[in-house]
């Protein structure tokens, strides 16, 4: 049953007019937005295939601004959410992409806050649910409807081992793993999800471990 | 548990319950919550459809421009208590229209089964409840009898117009609100499936063709007509007729035409009202 629950389909509540076009959007933004952990001060969109020809009509592009302000895809404020945004003093540039992506509803963001920057490919699969491709130039395959952990750490051994004991300490089980890097020896990331939501001291207590430099997480 | 309009309508009526009843029970064992836990969630949904109604009825405008102010005019065309069927009918196409104008002006709409096809169920159930002086609580109910024929189809077929053309959109969304007014109204399980499968069989085939790839044109009209058809096919099954064929082949059918639909007429904009003079006028002007 690819459908479990009544309010799969009397639901959800939402900001028209598309499940994939808006809904989506702010999903990917809102992503970002907890990834970034952060308001950014300079928000870059970069639109691709059906999202580079029609994101003005489905207000795309006020829907993944309204995501990176952390609003929820019902929240009758994303109308506004880019008036919102400059208000607020971000400074925010959409670019429209010629390149055919592998899926229509392909968009791309780079977040800055002072040195601080995060770079996030994501789609919009349809009926609302988005999966994000790319992270600071690292393939990961995340939806987002699960609590997860992104790692930042030096490609070297025992860096996954040390994190999974941290893990298995505070009885956290993880549904799904990835670890990729760009090249050998050089930095990597871990993507972790997991059941349970993880708690700060956790997440500092990883901090902590040797040859890792940043953690992210990303709850539900 | 039930996988089929079949199974559904047995288990209705060999414990002679209601199908909502049927649909309630099985939430509770997927999710876990309790039965007031779901039915105020439904709430919600019932909150949501009733202000779009009100909202789109005062008049919107949506993004593009292309569309926007139709249900103001329904309205004061129905006030006006000059028009040709009846109030009922009358006020679920303006309700339909409501809904849809403002889920093409960004406004907040509860997606049945999908955000295209917002309008058709409320515009029924709430154009039955005026008509019936249902209890609010008597159409929350009946909402979980919609959301059961949708959970069929959605399972069995598809509710995506990029994956089945817009009779997996409209056409389910009139099947569901087929199947929940003829149960409102006093139908058996048997005759609200008999509802649910003509109103389904009156719209197979129906392409995804929207202007410009935008919620709008010609979306909002088809849920006025989706509703209507809704109503056709409860008036039928409420007198006794039957469709000759079986409940969950015609969900069947639906799916296979929807695999064989060619992509231009499935929710890329290049076929039908898409693709014809006006419509690609109207694409060029608002990129």
């Amino acid at each position: 049953m690819k459908y479990k629950s009544i309010f799969d389909i009397i639901g959800p509540i939402m900001v028209g007019p598309s499940s994939s076009h808006t809904a989506g959007a702010v999903r990917i933004g809102q992503i970002a937005r907890r990834i970034f952990g952060m308001e950014p001060e300079e928000i870059h969109i970069h639109f691709y295939g059906s999202f580079a020809e029609t994101y003005k009509g489905h207000a795309t592009d006020i829907a993944v601004i309204a995501g990176l302000l952390d609003f929820e895809t019902d929240d009758p404020r994303i109308q506004d959410a880019i008036l919102i945004a400059q208000k607020k003093g971000i400074q925010i540039h959409f670019y429209t992409e010629e390149i055919v992506p592998s899926h229509p509803n392909t968009l791309e963001i780079k977040l800055v806050k002072g040195d601080e920057t995060l770079e996030l490919t994501g789609i919009s699969v349809g009926g609302g649910a988005v999966q994000i491709s790319e992270l600071n130039g690292f393939s990961l395959n995340l939806s987002g409807e699960n609590p997860a952990m992104l790692i930042y750490h030096k490609d070297a051994y025992g860096v996954v081992a040390s994190v999974a004991v941290i893990l298995a300490n505070h009885k956290i089980n993880i549904s799904r793993m990835n670890v990729s890097r760009i090249e050998r020896d050089s930095m990597a990331l871990m993507v972790i999800e997991t059941d349970q939501t993880i708690q700060e001291e956790i997440l500092k207590e990883i901090g902590l471990k040797d040859n890792v430099k940043k953690v992210y997480v990303l709850s539900a | 548990m039930f996988n089929n309009i079949a199974e559904l309508v047995n288990l209705a009526e060999t414990q002679n319950k209601k199908i909502y009843e049927i649909m309630l029970e099985q939430e509770m064992k997927a999710t876990g919550l309790s039965k007031d836990e779901i039915i105020n969630k439904m709430k919600e949904n019932y909150t949501v459809m009733k202000a779009a109604i009100e909202k789109g009825m005062q008049g919107v405008t949506s993004k593009s421009g292309m569309t926007g102010g139709d249900a103001k005019r329904l309205s004061a065309y129905r006030n006006s208590g000059n028009y040709l069927t009846d109030y009922t009918l009358i006020s679920a196409i303006c309700y339909a229209v409501a809904t849809n104008e403002v889920n093409a002006s960004m406004g907040l709409i509860c997606a049945t089964p999908t955000a295209g096809s917002s309008g058709v169920l409320p515009a029924v159930m709430f154009a039955a409840q005026e008509k019936l002086q249902a209890e609010e609580e008597v159409v929350i109910n009946h909402l979980f009898t919609a959301g059961a024929i949708g959970y069929i189809i959605a399972n069995n077929a598809s509710i995506s117009g990029a994956a089945g053309g817009c009779q997996a959109e409209v056409g389910s969304a009139s099947a569901m609100a087929a199947a929940a007014v003829t149960e409102m109204a006093g139908g058996t399980p048997s005759q609200a499936a008999h509802a649910m499968a003509m109103a389904l069989k009156n719209m197979l085939g129906l392409s995804c063709d929207p202007v410009a790839g935008l919620v709008e044109v010609p979306c909002i009209k088809r849920n006025a007509a989706g509703a209507v058809n809704a109503f056709a096919a409860a008036e039928m099954a409420l007198a006794g007729v039957e469709s000759r064929i079986p409940w969950d082949e015609v969900i069947s059918a639906m799916y296979r035409i929807g695999l064989s639909m060619p992509i231009a007429l499935k929710e890329t904009a290049l076929g039908g009202l898409a693709a014809t003079e006006t419509g690609k006028c109207w694409r060029e002007k608002i990129q």
